[in-house]
C-alpha cells in the first residue's frame, strides 16, 4: 500500500517522549497503522517504554501492558491464551521490543512463545544497541561499532537472530527497516493473516547511538540497504525471498554502494576512518556482508 | 460433599480445576511436579475449561500469569524452591500490577547441594513481594485455601496475588483424607471473576508505563492498605467457608489450646500439625502449653500475636527457615511486633528442619522442656547434633 493511502487513524499521538528523529516511534507508527486498533501491545524495558510516557499519561492508543525485560514473549502468551478463552481470537497480540529485549535477555521466552505456537506477532525495533540505558552493546551491535562498553570497538560480529527464529519453522519472519514505511506496512498487514508467531525485525538507526545528525534517521536507514548491510527478506511457507532493493541486489540489478558511505556517516564507526583508515577492520565488515549475502542466497534458492 | 484421599499435591490440582482458572501457565519442577500432571490431566479429559500454557521457565509461567490476568482471567500456577527463585522478579510485579493471581509453593530447600526436601526459605525469600502467603497444615488446609485464597484477592480491596505453601514430601507426596465439596457449591461460593480492570481494546489504557517518584509512593502505599483490608477478607472468607462447608483452620492463626496456656508455640506449615501432637502430649504431663499456628505471614498475624502476648508472655517459635545473619524470620518478626507493646514478652526462637530434617512431636516436646527448664536462648538451632 502507498502511503498516501494508509489509515488516517493514529495510534501514537503527540506528546511522547521520543528523542527528535527517533526510529522507534515512526516504526510503531506504521505498525498499528496496519494493525488497528484492535491490537494489544506488549512492551518490555525499552526505548519505548519511555517514549509512551508517564503514568497517567499515554501516547498510546491500545491497550498496553508494560512487563519486565526477559518477560514479553511469555506475557504475550498469557494474553494470547487468555483471548482465547474469551472468545476475542480477533485481536492482535503484539510484542515490541528493542534488539536487547530480543537478542540477549528475551530469547529464552521468545523461543520458547514460538515453539509452543503462540499466536502472536513479535516485533524487534532493532537499533544495534541498549540505548534506553545509554549506548551499551548488545548482540546485535555490529563489529567494529563503538559504544559504552565497546569502547574501542566491538570485536564480535552481530548475532543472526532471523536465522535462529527462522530455525523454529515460524509460518512467517521478516526483516524491514523504518525507512521504508510501505514494505513495512505490508509485512505487517501479511502477519494478520497468518496463525501461529510471526516475527518481524525491523532496522532502527538510532541518532544518539549510532552518532548522525537527528534529520538523517530515514537516509542512515536506507544505506543500510543500499550497501547491503541490512538485507530485507521475507521468509514464507519455508521460503526466503529478498525485498525491495535488496531483491535488486540479489538479482545483480542494483550494485551495492560501498558500506564506507554508511559508516562514514555514524560517529560509532569514526575510529575505522581517523586517524588513519582502518583497513583491517573495514575490510572483516565487507567480508562479513559478502558473506552474510551468500548465506543467504543460499537461503533463498532452497 | 465426599471425601478423598490423595496427596497434597493432587489435591491443590483439584482445588484449582474447581476455582476453574481460565488459563494456567506452569513448569514442573520436584516436589510440585504432581500439581501440574494433575492440571494437565483436568485440561486434557475436559474437567477444567483452560489453557494450559507448558512454559519453558518459571519466569515465564508468572509472566504468562501476568497476561492472562491483565487479559481479564483467573490464573493458576505452582511452583517450588529454586522455581520460585527464578520467578522472584515477577512476583514482584505481579503485585505492583495489582493481579489477583493464585499460585501454590510447595516448600523446599535451595541448593547448593541440591535438596529436595521441605524447607521455607524458598517462600520467605519472598515475602516482601507484596503476595498473601499462606502456610498449610494439612491436605484438607491445602484445598480450602485454594479456593479461598481466589475470594480473597479477588475482593477489590485486596487485588493482590497469593501464595498458599504446602511442604515439600510432607504435604505434597502423603495421602490424607479431604473433604470435597460439589462444583455447584464451590461455584456458589466463588462466583466467575470479573476483573476491575483489563487489556481491553475498547477502553485502551496504559498499564505499567514510567511513574514518578510520588505516585510510585503512593502504589505502595495502597499495596499495604491492601494487605491490611485482607486480614478482614480472610476472616469472612473462612468463616463463609465453615457456614458452608463445615471445615475451618483458623483466620490468620489458628489457636489450640492456648487459654490457660503458660509457653505457646508458634509454628507454621506442617510443624503446626506436629505440634498439635506435642501439646496434647505434653498437657498429658500437667504443663500447660498452647499453640498459635500461623497461617498467613502476609499479611503478618501482628494483633494475633500481640494478643496472644499479652495472656502468655513465654513464646516458643519454631522457624523452618534461617535469615542467616539475623534468625528465623518468624522469630524475628514476632519479636520486632512485641517490642514496645508486651514489655514481658520473651521469644524463644528455634531453628529447626532445614533442608528437611525431621521435626516431630518428640522434638517439639524437647524443645518445650528446653524452655521450660530455663535452658533455652535467645536463638537455639535445634538438632544441630
Amino acid at each position: 500500500m502507498a502511503i498516501k493511502d494508509f489509515p488516517i487513524e493514529e495510534y501514537v499521538l503527540p506528546g511522547n517522549a521520543a528523542c527528535p528523529g527517533c526510529p522507534s516511534t515512526m516504526g510503531l507508527r506504521t505498525v498499528l497503522k496496519a494493525l488497528g486498533k484492535k491490537t494489544i501491545l506488549t512492551i518490555p524495558a525499552c526505548c519505548t517504554a519511555v517514549i509512551q510516557s508517564w503514568y497517567p499519561y499515554t501516547s498510546f492508543n491500545v491497550p498496553t501492558l508494560n512487563i519486565a525485560f526477559e518477560a514479553a514473549a511469555s506475557a504475550a502468551s498469557g494474553i494470547a491464551a487468555a483471548l482465547k478463552k474469551l472468545g476475542e481470537e480477533d485481536i492482535n497480540v503484539v510484542v515490541w521490543a528493542g534488539d536487547g529485549g530480543t537478542y540477549d535477555i528475551g530469547l529464552q521466552a521468545l523461543s520458547g512463545a514460538i515453539e509452543r505456537q503462540t499466536n502472536f506477532l513479535y516485533i524487534c525495533y532493532n537499533n544495534q544497541i541498549y540505548s534506553n540505558t545509554g549506548i551499551q552493546r548488545s548482540g546485535a551491535t555490529p563489529y567494529a561499532a563503538w559504544t559504552t562498553t565497546t569502547v574501542k570497538g566491538k570485536k564480535e560480529f552481530r548475532k543472526d537472530i532471523g536465522e535462529i527464529i527462522i530455525a523454529h519453522h515460524v509460518p512467517y519472519a521478516a526483516t524491514a527497516c523504518v525507512s521504508y514505511p510501505e514494505d513495512l506496512y505490508n509485512k505487517v498487514k501479511k502477519t494478520m493473516g497468518i496463525r501461529g508467531p510471526k516475527y518481524i525485525e525491523i532496522l532502527a538507526p538510532c541518532p544518539p547511538g549510532w552518532r548522525f545528525s537527528m534529520d538523517k534517521t530515514v537516509e542512515m536507514g536506507k544505506l543500510a540497504v543500499e550497501t547491503g548491510a541490512w538485507i530485507l527478506y521475507e521468509y514464507e511457507n519455508g521460503k526466503l525471498s529478498f525485498n525491495g532493493i535488496s531483491k535488486s541486489i540479489a538479482e545483480g540489478k542494483y550494485k551495492p554502494k560501498p558500506v564506507e558511505d554508511w559508516l562514514k556517516l555514524q560517529g560509532r564507526f569514526s575510529h575505522l576512518f581517523k586517524p588513519e583508515r582502518d583497513i583491517v577492520r573495514i575490510n572483516a565488515i565487507k567480508d562479513h556482508i559478502r558473506d552474510t549475502w551468500e548465506h543467504y542466497k543460499k537461503l533463498a534458492s532452497l | 460433599m465426599k471425601v478423598v484421599i490423595d496427596t497434597g499435591n493432587y489435591i491443590a490440582a483439584r482445588a484449582a480445576m474447581m476455582a476453574k482458572p481460565k488459563v494456567v501457565a506452569a513448569y514442573p519442577i520436584t516436589p510440585q511436579t504432581t500439581i501440574v500432571e494433575g492440571i494437565a490431566k483436568y485440561v486434557e479429559n475436559g474437567e477444567l475449561d483452560a489453557e494450559y500454557i507448558c512454559v519453558e521457565s518459571e519466569h515465564s509461567a508468572m509472566s504468562a500469569c501476568i497476561g492472562a490476568a491483565a487479559t481479564g482471567v483467573r490464573t493458576f500456577t505452582a511452583t517450588s524452591s529454586h522455581g520460585l527463585l527464578l520467578m522472584h522478579e515477577m512476583l514482584h510485579w505481579a503485585a505492583l500490577a495489582r493481579l489477583p493471581i493464585v499460585m501454590c509453593n510447595v516448600n523446599r530447600a535451595i541448593g547448593p547441594g541440591w535438596n529436595i526436601w521441605c524447607d521455607e526459605n524458598d517462600s520467605i525469600a519472598q515475602r516482601d513481594t507484596g503476595w498473601l502467603q499462606f502456610y498449610c497444615s494439612s491436605n484438607q488446609e491445602v484445598f480450602d485455601t485454594v479456593i479461598q485464597a481466589y475470594k480473597i484477592v479477588e475482593n477489590e480491596k485486596v487485588l493482590l496475588p497469593a501464595m498458599i505453601n504446602l511442604g515439600g514430601f510432607i504435604l505434597s507426596h502423603t495421602s490424607l483424607p479431604v473433604r470435597i465439596p460439589e462444583q455447584k457449591e464451590v461455584d456458589e461460593f466463588l462466583p466467575p471473576y470479573e476483573p476491575k480492570w483489563r487489556l481491553d481494546v475498547n477502553h485502551p489504557i496504559t498499564h505499567g508505563n514510567i511513574i514518578f517518584p510520588d505516585d510510585y509512593y503512593k502504589v505502595r502505599y495502597d499495596m499495604q492498605l491492601a494487605q491490611d483490608n485482607s486480614r478482614k477478607i480472610i476472616k469472612e472468607v473462612a468463616r463463609e467457608w465453615r457456614e458452608k462447608f463445615g471445615t475451618y483452620h483458623g483466620d490468620l492463626v489458628e489457636e489450640y489450646r492456648c487459654d490457660d496456656a503458660e509457653l505457646v508455640i508458634l509454628a507454621m506449615g506442617a510443624i503446626g500439625a506436629e505440634a498439635k501432637v506435642a501439646v496434647d502430649k505434653i498437657r498429658k504431663n500437667g504443663l500447660k502449653v498452647g499453640l498459635l499456628r500461623i497461617r498467613a505471614f502476609r499479611p503478618f498475624p501482628e494483633e494475633e500475636i500481640i494478643g496472644m502476648a499479652k495472656k502468655c508472655n513465654k513464646l516458643l517459635v519454631i522457624d523452618r527457615n534461617i535469615s542467616v545473619g539475623n534468625e528465623g524470620a518468624l522469630a524475628g518478626e514476632t519479636r520486632a511486633c512485641l517490642k514496645d507493646r508486651v514489655e514481658d514478652a520473651n521469644v524463644y526462637g528455634f531453628i529447626a528442619g532445614l533442608g528437611g530434617k525431621d521435626v516431630t512431636y518428640i522434638d517439639i516436646e524437647k524443645m518445650c522442656k528446653m524452655v521450660i527448664d530455663g535452658k533455652a536462648g535467645r536463638v537455639e538451632w535445634y538438632g544441630l547434633g
